[in-house]
């Protein structure tokens, strides 16, 4: 199998450049995460973020033949003979297939991603019922990967205004959430021409998921919470 | 980079909600002349004359207009918010549009009730 990588240094590349790689190996079986593993037993200076290998941590997020995923659950026999993987798009490149993951984050902390409520804690637990529960499925499951909010044109554009696919799909998960108080500020705080409204229903984010999740569907409920309180 | 503290400007619904209502008004005309179109055996200029001179055409076709200037002018700043950084282009495009449109509502009320 060929591979063309992505190659940046900083410290010595005057500009980015597409490094080839040839791998002998049976692509069945095998994720993409594996043949990287391999060719940096080749080439130690090939940059890469890894760490569980099962598709939970989100660090090997990159772009795989133009399309942004998880190279621990991308099959290899899925990708054709010639393998082309850059850094996730439109952040800046730390090394290699690495990317300052810094905007991305501080979106995320934007929209305080943690229950806010001003209750005592109770002995035990904030109890949920099933069904308030269920509100909750197919937004707690993101990992933070940035496939969907990399591959977003309208971050690439405002990634310092707007939230993004990731950021607004866990706002929705606390806006769903039973036990959360604070609906009204974090309406408040994400109704802004940018910080929402620069979402165009492009759905890259949906199309990229690794899990499989919905952002375009969280922020469609996001503004349909934001239409009830105001009509 | 920039670091900024970030807190929502606390306006952007009614754009966005303008955006969806005056796209619908848009359609319900558009399939409306498409049906009355379809339904004449020809239209000429006698024809196209009666229809544009009944005041509920008038009044339907303006609302039309004025959604398609409200809806063009949602989707210009939208365009503009992604693509024009520096805020004095910015602001002398949005001028520039919003110019335009209110001269574009003006020229066709003259347009609709001048004849």
């Amino acid at each position: 199998m060929k591979f063309r990588i992505y190659r940046y240094n900083p410290e010595t590349d005057a500009a980015p450049y597409m490094q080839d790689y040839e791998l002998q190996s049976e692509p069945a079986g095998k994720m993409l995460l594996d043949a990287l593993i391999l060719l940096k037993e080749q080439d130690d200076s090939l940059g890469l973020r890894k760490s569980c290998r099962e598709g939970v941590c989100g660090s090997d997020a990159m772009n795989i033949n133009g399309r942004n995923g998880l190279a621990c659950i991308t099959p290899l026999a899925s990708l054709g003979d010639v393998v082309t993987l850059r850094p996730l798009p439109g952040l800046p490149v730390i090394r290699d297939l690495i990317v300052d993951m810094t905007q991305f984050f501080n979106q995320y902390r934007s929209i305080k991603p943690y229950l806010i409520n001003n209750d005592p804690p109770p002995e035990t637990e904030r109890l949920q019922s099933p069904a308030q529960r269920a509100h909750l499925n197919g937004l707690y499951e993101c990992i933070l990967c940035g496939c969907c909010s990399t591959a977003c044109p309208s971050f690439w554009w405002n990634p310092d205004k707007f939230v993004g696919p990731a950021g607004l799909l866990q706002a929705y998960r606390f806006l769903a959430d039973s036990r959360d108080q604070a609906t009204a500020e974090r309406l408040d705080d994400l109704e802004d021409p940018y910080r929402l409204f620069r979402c165009h229903t492009i759905m890259n984010c949906v199309d990229v998921c690794p899990k499989e999740l919905n952002p375009t569907e969280a922020i469609g409920n996001i503004k349909d919470m934001m239409v009830k309180r105001m009509v | 980079m920039v670091n900024r503290v970030v807190v929502g400007a606390h306006y952007g619904l009614r754009d966005w909600l303008m955006q969806r209502i005056t796209a619908v008004v848009m359609a319900v005309y558009c399939v409306a002349l498409a049906g009355w179109l379809m339904w004449q055996p020809h239209v000429d200029y006698d024809v196209w004359t009666a229809l544009f001179s009944s005041q509920w055409m008038r009044i339907f076709t303006l609302l039309f207009l004025f959604s398609l200037f409200l809806h063009a002018w949602i989707g210009v700043r939208d365009v503009v918010m992604d693509y024009v950084k520096p805020a004095g282009g910015r602001l002398a495009i949005y001028v520039l549009a919003i110019l335009t449109l209110i001269v574009y509502a003006i020229w066709s009320v003259q347009i609709l009730w001048g004849f």
